[in-house]
């Protein structure tokens, strides 16, 4: 009686550690450079916005749980190349020299690059002509936009400081330091509606949002490019996209 | 590990950026040798203040010492850079890398030199006195000569740590050596043969200062002391 009670309790106890492990879902690293509003920053201590709601919900699409990481933009090709983190979700442009190192789900948003001036300072688009300063973030669409079209064809002769992140990029700005800031449009928009900054010209770029994983992990990338789908197909991309924009 | 030697690609990324690379590390060199020569001129004469000074000039300098110790680097450079522009005071990010540094290092300079200033014995002061020497007197001719010596492999030490740590201006996006490699690696992509090529520069400036430094520390030596 004792030991079948033994046998019962047994099985009992492999069942709970077994259905634990099959119910616990497979948890995923997504790294992010949280500012980049509305894609991505910090309220209330916490990284919010369209990216990581978005990941979220993939992640509920295809039954996986996600983490966030918030690091530099551009340690955050390195970091999936070395293994530290597994998803990309940066509102990074798909380009084809980043495809050459990492993998991209099917592009989730398009656009554009933005020119940014003080609000009270009257210039126009001309600040991306002639000796005036900008200001771009590193690795950038914008900071090598800049470079390929303005540096290196001698438009502008003026300095360009490289930031780490755009809020100090527009920091820079406000203090006078430079003349414009060269970034993504529904990022331009975000600061100038809370900085004492404006848009003043749009570039038709035309470049495409995706998430990135680390080259040849086709596995994560289809559960991706599912998970996209299906966000979009429920509906659920259309709430976000009202949400935040 | 030999895998990016033997496909000649850190040599090829080393080549086709030599001419960012080295601005960056002129930036970072003159920086540095312009940092270490004004910060051990206000180390030290903080550390006098500090040593020798009347108490409120004492109480002046370790409160310097201690305010510039006791907060992070980058916090000072933020505020160097992005506040005081609202305050109405402008500089370049140029500027603010050599006064932010220098003031740092300063601070560190003077501990090290009142270390070893307070490591020449009290009873020199007296010996000094009992030839008929005044105070200051006595701290320049008879103290300082020594404390310096004593204070060289520490001044080394800060020379190697300030030549490292002036790669925390790309945060105010001064063209340091750091700054370059990053902006190469952001073309490229190849984060980490352009971090290893950093990392050599890094290295061989090192090496080689240690070793001028060294020859002058040997030049310096009064036989039969230290």
């Amino acid at each position: 009686m004792l030991r079948r009670t033994f046998v019962v309790m047994l099985a009992l106890a492999l069942l709970v550690v077994f259905s634990g492990v099959t119910v616990m879902a497979e948890t995923y690293l997504v790294g992010t450079s949280a500012g980049f509003p509305p894609f991505e920053y910090i309220e209330d201590g916490e990284v919010v916005g369209f990216d990581i709601d978005l990941m979220k919900a993939i992640g509920e699409s295809q039954g996986f749980e996600v983490e966030f990481q918030d690091i530099s933009f551009d340690s955050l090709i390195p970091g999936l190349q070395a293994g530290t983190i597994d998803v990309v979700a940066a509102g990074m442009t798909i380009t084809e020299q980043r495809a050459q190192v990492v993998d991209f789900t099917d592009p989730y948003y398009s656009a554009n690059q933005a020119v940014l001036v003080r609000e009270d300072s009257g210039n126009n688009v001309t600040v991306l002509y002639g000796d005036n300063r900008l200001a771009v973030q590193t690795g950038t669409t914008g900071d090598l936009w800049v470079e390929e079209n303005l540096l290196n064809t001698g438009v502008l002769t003026g300095n360009v400081t490289n930031f780490d992140t755009f809020v100090l990029a527009v920091q820079d700005l406000i203090n006078e330091n430079v003349e414009g800031v060269v970034l993504d449009t529904p990022v331009a928009q975000r600061y100038a509606a809370g900085n004492p900054v404006e848009m003043v010209a749009e570039l038709i770029t035309g470049e495409e949002y995706g998430l990135a994983v680390a080259s040849g992990n086709t596995e994560l990338l289809e559960k991706l490019n599912a998970g996209l789908d299906d966000v979009i197909e429920s509906g659920v991309m259309d709430e976000l996209l009202e949400k935040h924009f | 590990m030999v895998d990016f030697l033997s496909q000649y690609l850190i040599i090829d990324i080393f080549i086709s950026n030599i001419g960012r690379l080295m601005s960056g590390l002129r930036f970072t060199f003159t920086l540095t040798i312009v940092v270490m020569f004004f910060g051990t001129i206000f180390g030290v004469l903080l550390a006098l203040g500090r040593s020798f000074g009347s108490k409120s000039v004492a109480w002046l300098c370790t409160a310097y010492i201690e305010i510039i110790r006791g907060t992070p680097m980058l916090a000072q450079l933020f505020i160097l850079y992005f506040a005081l522009p609202s305050y109405g005071i402008r500089m370049t990010a140029v500027t603010v890398a050599y006064l932010g540094f220098t003031i740092n290092c300063a601070a560190y300079q003077a501990e090290y030199t009142r270390g070893a200033i307070e490591s020449v014995g009290t009873d020199q002061f007296k010996s000094a006195y009992s030839l008929g020497m005044g105070r200051w007197q006595t701290i320049f001719t008879i103290v300082l000569p020594q404390a310096v010596r004593w204070a060289i492999p520490a001044w080394t030490n800060e020379f190697i740590y300030v030549l490292k740590y002036t790669s925390l201006a790309y945060i105010i996006g001064a063209p340091d050596l750091m700054t370059q490699g990053k902006f190469i690696a952001s073309r490229n992509y190849q984060f980490f043969r352009v971090y290893m090529i950093a990392a050599i520069i890094y290295l061989i400036i090192v090496w080689i200062s240690t070793w001028i430094i060294d020859r002058v520390e040997e030049k310096l030596k009064i036989p039969g002391f230290g």
